[in-house]
């Protein structure tokens, strides 16, 4: 699966994208993000605000209990602060 | 159908407006967002999710057309890094009547803060930098249109 991260959680996890495969047990958005937190301390950094991080699921905006069954791409940010 | 931008460049209002000029309109509503400077920035880079973004628009313009009798809208926001007094956004929106591309108008542009993957980060005059917060304020005028 491909993840995408964006604005501070590009700067703090030091990456655009990376090709992951997850282990079978995750289902949740909310599962992923604590899986990801576990792989080191820029992920730890990124996810330690939950509230702070939004999620988009094959490019449509995704909750914490949002399915990640069958997701190709999985793209995490802040708040958005466009216009 | 709806004219949806995502763009380094500059755009041009008038020849923006021009274009949803029609027979049957008979009012244009339009909203410009320009750089803040306040003498504290310095530039502003926009970031953005370029396989998302242009259909996150899409579907802020198709509900802005669903909602009103609109003979046409537009969206034209800009990335990349700008300065203060430089034109971000424009939206306008096309109808036989000033009530419907007025309310629309103002739709597109609350709505497109709150559901549209951009953001922006801050280059200060102090020489440091900064991404900028979401504000409450933007979700709750987001919020007014929900029903």
């Amino acid at each position: 699966m491909k993840l995408l991260y964006f604005a501070w959680l590009r700067e703090k996890i030091g990456l655009s994208e990376e090709d992951v495969v997850l282990p079978a047990e995750l289902v949740s958005v909310a599962d992923l993000v604590g899986w990801l937190s576990g792989r080191g301390a820029g992920y730890q950094a990124a996810f330690a605000q939950a509230k702070l991080v939004r999620c988009a699921i094959d490019q449509n905006f995704a909750q914490a209990n949002s399915s990640i069954a069958g997701a190709k791409e999985i793209a995490f940010f802040p708040p958005v602060t466009g216009g | 159908m709806p004219r949806i931008i995502v763009q380094h460049e500059d755009f041009d209002a008038g020849a923006e407006l021009a274009r949803l000029n029609a027979d049957d309109v008979g009012g244009i509503g339009s909203f410009i967002g320009v750089v803040r400077g306040e003498g504290k920035i310095t530039a502003l880079h926009l970031e953005h999710y370029p396989a998302m973004t242009e259909r996150a628009l899409a579907k802020i313009a198709d509900e802005a057309m669903a909602r009103w009798p609109l003979s046409d809208c537009t969206i034209i926001h800009r990335v990349g890094t700008l300065h203060p007094g430089d034109n971000i956004v424009f939206v306008a929106a096309a109808s036989a009547h000033r009530d419907a591309a007025l309310r629309a108008t103002a739709f597109l542009i609350d709505w497109l803060k709150t559901s549209a993957p951009f953001w922006k980060r801050e280059d200060f005059v102090s020489g440091t930098s900064a991404w900028v917060a979401a504000r409450e304020a933007d979700e709750a005028a987001a919020a007014v249109w929900a029903n």
